[in-house]
């Protein structure tokens, strides 16, 4: 049995070396120059070998010297500060992805820990820690929508049956809206958002989740009408249109867009909004989000991201009846005489705020109000504020 | 002289393009154009490596194969040569020119094991072309490469838009759409006889 299997195992061996030595070495040879008479053309083996040794060693010897000559130190920070980072490479801080910041804000000292915007501030602290660098305060930002002109509330000027997709429908003589400023709606924004941040409403919208927008302006990028901007988050009050038409066409064309009237100027206590071009802009430095232009708008334009304002609350222990507060309350909600304790009647007071600002024994407190009384004004308006 | 040298550098660009008349590099050629930033990159990467790396290889082929009679060893000692030439290049950019590393180093990596970038030096070798002809050869396949890779990259950037049945999205449709362009590169195959 074994003396079987040994000779057949030496029968194709030997075969298998007669194979290799008559066949496949001659024809090898043909092509080395060598002669093919059947015999192996052992120079040209021994050749082979030096040349590829040859080669072998010398493009070794280069690439270790290149290595070594060439050696880039990493730095461990950046492995850390990568680990770290959120890996979305989003790009929302100005460097080729979250490997590119990372790199830089270990190694360059002028590189902001704060420039991740979907690591927020939990990850500014984190590569303040690992960097050794000051983290610095960093306000909170949001995409928002500058646009409440959905399908129901403006007009069109015919209908778009192309590919469903705002960069296409732009093209179409600037999509089939008629205001040339307003969202066209077909996801675009939607499509672009890494974070799944951005959902259309029936009424063709982007409505953009608090929680999960990162302000990574992605969306901000995709969208061909430049709807939408980054804002911040504590700035809730925002003039919702773009419209740079005369209030006479933007009445025309959409129901809740900006006609540059002027009443939210006269309103703001403190001077923050300017219009400008047949527009309405809030300047957030100024602004203190009181609300008071959101009452005032005609047109419901500008809108509030706060869903549920509190009300003003004097503790009638604190009160001196300064009377301070019913001066500058802009609804006159507040009643009472000199002197005596003031009351506020809920059901005028905004929320505003200007009262608690203003009194000086910090007697008022704004409480949050129950859920019934806010009253909605707008079918887009609570479209909108669902996501805000 | 300088017309053969013409000659040859239009041939490989235009009626022997390595995409669309040899059907090499496929592999590449579908991965990154679905984007034109992406090929563009990859272009001018492509081009570069396979200038040196014809030049590399012509003077290994004639210098070191050619006198000891082991051109049967043309495809190991090419590959090698490409291969290390290419990862010499990956760690010296990565040294001196960080930000062109990090724009095209991801590229190098997908070449190395490219058969175009083999298949000219073993053409050259074939055509027991000199220098001067390989580097023509050599430049007209990488320019060849970048406009196949140009073409394609715009042609599938409006393919997004388009609307293509559900069983002919993606891969099937760019593969019939380069079949058409293949086609219309046959109609530079009268332009110059070699």
């Amino acid at each position: 049995m074994y003396e079987q299997l040994s000779t057949l195992l030496i029968q194709i061996l030997s075969r298998t070396v007669n194979i290799f030595a008559n066949k496949l070495m001659p024809m090898v040879g043909v092509e080395g120059g060598a002669v093919a008479d059947g015999s192996i053309p052992w120079d040209t083996v021994i050749m082979t070998l030096i040349v590829l040794a040859a080669l072998g060693i010398v493009f070794g010897v280069a690439l270790a010297i290149v290595a070594a000559r060439f050696v880039v130190k990493a730095d461990p920070k950046v492995e850390k500060v990568r680990d770290v980072l959120p890996g979305a490479n989003c790009g929302a801080c100005g460097f080729a992805g979250c490997m590119g910041y990372a790199e830089a804000v270990a190694g360059n000292p002028d590189v902001a820990v704060s420039l991740c915007a979907p690591g927020k501030a939990a990850v500014a602290e984190k590569i303040a820690e690992i960097t050794g660098k000051k983290a610095e305060k960093m306000e909170p930002k949001i995409a928002r929508v500058f646009c409440q002109g959905g399908t129901s509330l403006s007009q069109r000027k015919f209908i778009y049956t192309g590919v469903q997709d705002c960069t296409a429908a732009v093209l179409a003589a600037g999509g089939g809206k008629s205001c040339e400023y307003g969202c066209l709606g077909y996801g675009t924004c939607m499509r672009a958002c890494p974070f799944d941040a951005i959902t259309m409403s029936a009424d063709d919208l982007p409505i953009i989740n608090k929680e999960k927008c990162t302000a990574c302006g992605k969306c901000v990028a995709a969208c061909p009408k430049q709807v939408i901007e980054l804002a911040l988050m504590s700035k809730a009050v925002v003039i919702s249109c773009h419209s740079r038409d005369k209030g006479l066409e933007v009445k025309k064309k959409c129901q809740v867009g900006c006609i540059a009237c002027g009443i939210c100027v006269r309103t703001c206590p403190v001077e923050a909004i300017k219009v400008d071009n047949n527009l309405a802009r809030i300047d957030h430095s100024k602004c203190i989000v009181c609300g008071l232009c959101v009452k005032k708008c005609p047109t419901s334009a500008i809108h509030d991201f706060i869903p549920m304002r509190p009300r003003a609350q004097i503790d009638p222990a604190k009160c001196a009846g300064i009377d301070a507060c019913s001066k500058v309350c802009p609804v006159n909600a507040i009643s009472g005489d000199p002197k005596a304790v003031h009351l506020v009647d809920q059901s005028k007071c905004i929320g505003c705020g200007m009262c608690a600002a203003r009194c000086p024994k910090q007697a008022i407190d704004m409480v949050s109000a129950t859920p019934g009384v806010m009253k909605k004004s707008h079918v887009a308006k609570a479209a909108v504020s669902a996501g805000a | 002289m300088l017309q053969h040298v013409l000659t040859i550098f239009i041939a490989s660009a235009l009626i022997n393009n390595f995409v669309f008349s040899r059907y090499l590099g496929l592999c590449i050629f579908f991965g990154v154009t679905k984007k034109m930033e992406t090929s563009i990159g990859m272009s001018f990467t492509f081009t570069a490596v396979m200038l040196i790396s014809a030049a590399l290889n012509w003077v290994i082929y004639n210098y070191v194969m050619i006198p000891y009679h082991l051109g049967f060893l043309k495809i190991v000692i090419f590959i090698g040569t490409i291969a290390a030439f290419v990862q010499a290049a990956d760690t010296i950019m990565k040294k001196v020119v960080p930000a062109l590393y990090y724009k095209l180093g991801i590229y190098l990596a997908l070449i190395v094991t490219n058969c175009v970038i083999l298949a000219v030096p073993l053409l050259n070798a074939e055509e027991n072309y000199s220098l001067f002809e390989s580097m023509a050869m050599a430049l007209g396949s990488g320019l060849g490469f970048s406009l196949a890779l140009i073409i394609m990259a715009s042609l599938r950037e409006k393919l997004e838009l388009a609307d293509v049945p559900k069983s002919f999205q993606g891969l099937p449709i760019s593969f019939v759409l380069t079949g058409l362009i293949a086609l219309a590169f046959l109609g530079f195959s009268g332009m110059i006889t070699l």
